[in-house]
């Protein structure tokens, strides 16, 4: 009898719980996150610095080939899974006006991505590596637990978006229910071991490595984009069509592309060529793409150019233009003879996984994570983070390209290899400079997180339009 | 409800099948790829070798692929499907901060420069980045009876005690052994006695002279740079070589001698066991006759006979072919 009056009084109350709760659950991704970037690129520097002076940091546990992998898969898998799953469901709920599926799975998701970055981890320092097969290094057992946890993610955002109080799913939301649905085949794919030996699995790590890439970050990080633009601009996003178009092209393209990084490889000539013709068609999606975001941007982007979460994204989508048409132009046959197996791949890698990936999840970060928590960074720490990460990676990347190439050019004039050992040497050095700054700009971003989340807020203004309101959907 | 079905179902059935056919289909296919002629598995202890590589990630930095391209001529011939029956898990690696390692035991068959390399890579090339991998070593005041002690230079040597292999070293280097390019059917020309002038390797490319012209066609730095690519890793690039475990070639009375031919001969079989001065250099060098042209190997001696003090009698092509011609 009294149960229905109170659960007309309860609605407010439950609404304000619901929005607590997705509050705290982004804000424990974003902080889980944010330990994996310091602890990854931590490593990444010492290994930077390994370069130059090699007989630093002696030991099996410090050694260059272990902490490598360790720097790549936290990199992945702690960093920046952690946080796009985390953007994820926060875009998903509020996008679909509902609340999430089940906060209980989101948090159970996030203890076993933490588990499996931890075990993967303290496995590859122990020297337990599944092989050197590139991003797939853990142990069977602990990609299984990352297994879990995508499949917890993908029912919980199934499920959130099922429950939507909109008519239309909107497009965020495409791309990050397709990418961890579509991450978890790649998952079972590159775990199973009875059909990979020899040349067999040479074929499942082209098809793997760049699947776990281009079918999981990207997807992700594109979905923060779609959603994360409107809401900044106060604008619905250029073109929903044409956001649709380059999802199923995307798609259909990608999951081709792999044997790419096997061009000259004793894989059949067939898969190589196959591999190089969709690395071309990948242009499609990627122009489409990022015609849609800066069409989206522009005549904004002047009267908002102080919104440092507009900055981060805008730097996120030249970073997806630049380093995915970069990446079509490394698939020709005449460039690979230069570049393959030079710093210059390190270079690309780092082009797309920070200047698109990692600048995608700040700028999303920065623009969502003060709306929920009602809490600002401060304006200078907003500054030197961008900063320094921006002319940071600038170093980094141009060094390699360049240093990749003339590393290429010494092995094609036939000189001694030793030469494009030494002739690396001082771009290995503007590497450190660069990586020093990139490391050091997130320090600064750490500290922002904490303000935006359990510490004092910070002073930055508000980035969001003055109009309230759920402009994305 | 239905569009969620479409997008997440559809998309997921079309990755469901695009994954088949080109992960899953090409794996299970080149899986069973069969072995070329000459591919033996691993031993035991090679396999053990080959775990510490991995667990060490070695293949971070080393390729073991050689591509049909001019530029890997020198890692050796083209790998083949063929090559990898045997590689579970696949080791062909991304990037080559360090050289391919596909024929490394060709290229490099001597235990003791191996030991030292990995003991600290600086003590036989200085100018490299790779790590030293002193702790698959353990320092004991004396070698156990059948274990030869690892004949560091002094400078990388502990103040006391000598350095021995670990039972992961010894598997290491086992590994690093193995890996030896068996001669593809097709290839037999190419490996065997002559070394067609057509198929030279990439470096002898840029020799204008040809065979005919060695000594006058001599190019001072393309000759220290053969040097440096084949011979400097043990005989060092100053010529003396590392005290009594690879002999020195500065001052040496064969690279001295008017007579060249046993010079010749030396670069072109190799040499195992050879008494320099007075001591035994047990370690061996391996033979260059299929890896450099006559002109190349003319050149080097040449480079050879001209440093560092020597002057012995200059070389040509048509010697060294002369040399080849009679056989080991």
């Amino acid at each position: 009898m009294s149960r229905t009056l109170s659960t007309t009084t309860q609605q407010p109350q439950q609404k304000e719980k619901d929005a607590r709760a997705l509050v705290a659950m982004l804000a424990a991704y974003s902080a889980s996150a944010t330990f994996w970037l310091l602890f990854a690129t931590g490593v990444g520097t010492l290994l930077a610095f390994k370069l130059g002076a090699p007989d630093f940091g002696g030991g099996a546990w410090l050694t260059f080939g272990r902490l490598r992998p360790i720097h790549t898969n936290a990199t992945f898998y702690g960093w920046a899974s952690i946080a796009l799953v985390g953007l994820a469901l926060y875009v998903a709920a509020r996008s679909s006006r509902t609340p999430l599926f089940s906060v209980k799975l989101a948090w159970i998701g996030l203890v076993l991505f933490n588990l499996a970055a931890v075990a993967g981890t303290v496995a590859l320092d122990l020297g337990y590596n599944d092989g050197n097969l590139e991003y797939r290094e853990w142990p069977w057992p602990i990609r299984l637990i990352f297994l879990a946890a995508l499949i917890v993610t993908a029912w919980n955002l199934v499920g959130t978006v099922a429950r939507r109080t909109t008519g239309d799913i909107y497009l965020s939301n495409w791309y990050t229910v397709g990418g961890v649905l579509w991450t978890c085949i790649i998952a079972v794919v590159a775990v199973l071991p009875w059909y990979q030996h020899g040349l067999g699995q040479v074929s499942v790590s082209g098809f793997y490595m760049h699947n776990a890439v281009g079918m999981w970050f990207t997807p992700l990080a594109l979905g923060i984009f779609y959603y994360a633009l409107p809401k900044l601009l106060s604008r619905p996003i250029y073109s929903y069509a044409l956001g649709v178009f380059a999802f199923w092209t995307n798609l259909v393209f990608y999951p081709i592309i792999g044997a790419h990084h096997f061009l000259f490889s004793p894989l059949p000539w067939w898969l190589q060529t196959t591999a190089i013709v969709f690395s071309v068609a990948m242009l499609v999606p990627v122009l489409g793409g990022s015609a849609n975001f800066l069409l989206t941007m522009g005549g904004r982007v002047r009267t908002r150019a102080h919104s440092y979460p507009l900055r981060f994204i805008f730097v996120g989508v030249i970073g997806y233009l630049v380093g995915s048409t970069q990446g079509t132009f490394e698939a020709f046959r005449s460039l690979q003879e230069v570049w393959h197996f030079t710093n210059f791949t390190v270079g690309h890698s780092h082009l797309t996984m920070y200047g698109f990936v990692t600048f995608a999840i700040w700028g999303g970060i920065y623009a969502l994570l003060p709306l929920a928590s009602g809490k600002e960074p401060g304006q200078l720490g907003l500054a030197l983070h961008f900063w320094m990460a921006l002319v940071g990676s600038f170093i980094y990347v141009i060094a390699l390209s360049i240093g990749g190439t003339l590393q290429g050019l010494d092995w094609i004039h036939g000189l001694p290899f030793i030469q494009s050992v030494v002739d690396m040497q001082s771009y290995y050095v503007w590497r450190g400079v660069g990586g020093a700054l990139m490391f050091l700009s997130h320090i600064v971003f750490a500290w922002n997180v904490w303000r935006m989340t359990y510490g004092r807020a910070g002073d930055a203004p508000s980035q969001m339009p003055s109009l309230p309101g759920e402009v994305a959907t | 409800m239905n569009k969620l079905v479409l997008i997440a179902g559809g998309s997921t059935l079309v990755y469901a099948v695009l994954a088949i056919v080109m992960g899953v289909l090409p794996g299970i296919e080149l899986s069973n790829t069969a072995a070329g002629p000459g591919v033996e598995p691993l031993t035991p202890l090679q396999a053990e070798g080959r775990d510490v590589y991995v667990a060490n990630g070695c293949s971070y930095c080393h390729t073991q692929q050689v591509r049909p391209l001019a530029q890997d001529k020198i890692f050796g011939r083209p790998s083949a499907p063929g090559d990898f029956a045997h590689q579970t898990p696949e080791l062909l690696g991304s990037q080559r901060t360090g050289p391919d390692l596909t024929n490394i035991g060709v290229r490099q068959p001597s235990e003791t420069w191996q030991y030292i390399h990995l003991y600290n890579p600086r003590a036989v090339v200085p100018q490299s980045v790779m790590p030293a991998f002193d702790w698959l070593f353990e320092v004991v005041d004396q070698a156990p009876p059948g274990v030869t002690a690892v004949a560091l230079p002094k400078a990388y040597a502990p103040t006391r005690g000598v350095v021995v292999p670990t039972r992961e070293a010894e598997a290491l280097l086992s590994y690093l052994l193995s890996l030896k390019q068996p001669a593809l059917p097709d290839d037999a020309n190419r490996n065997g006695a002559a070394t067609p002038a057509t198929d030279a390797p990439v470096a002898s490319v840029a020799s204008a002279g040809g065979a005919t012209s060695a000594v006058d066609g001599y190019d001072p730095a393309r000759a220290q740079s053969l040097f440096i690519a084949n011979c400097a890793a043990c005989h060092q690039a100053g010529g003396e070589g590392l005290p009594g475990v690879f002999p020195p070639l500065k001052g040496n009375p064969v690279v001295n001698d008017a007579d060249a031919s046993v010079h010749i001969r030396t670069v072109l079989h190799g040499l195992q066991g050879t008494n320099v001065s007075g001591i035994v250099y047990a370690s061996p060098m391996p033979p260059f006759a299929s890896v450099l042209a006559d002109a190349d190997i003319a050149t080097i001696i040449n480079f050879e006979r001209t440093s560092w003090g020597n002057h012995g009698a200059l070389v040509t092509a048509a010697q060294v072919a002369a040399e080849r011609a009679k056989g080991k």
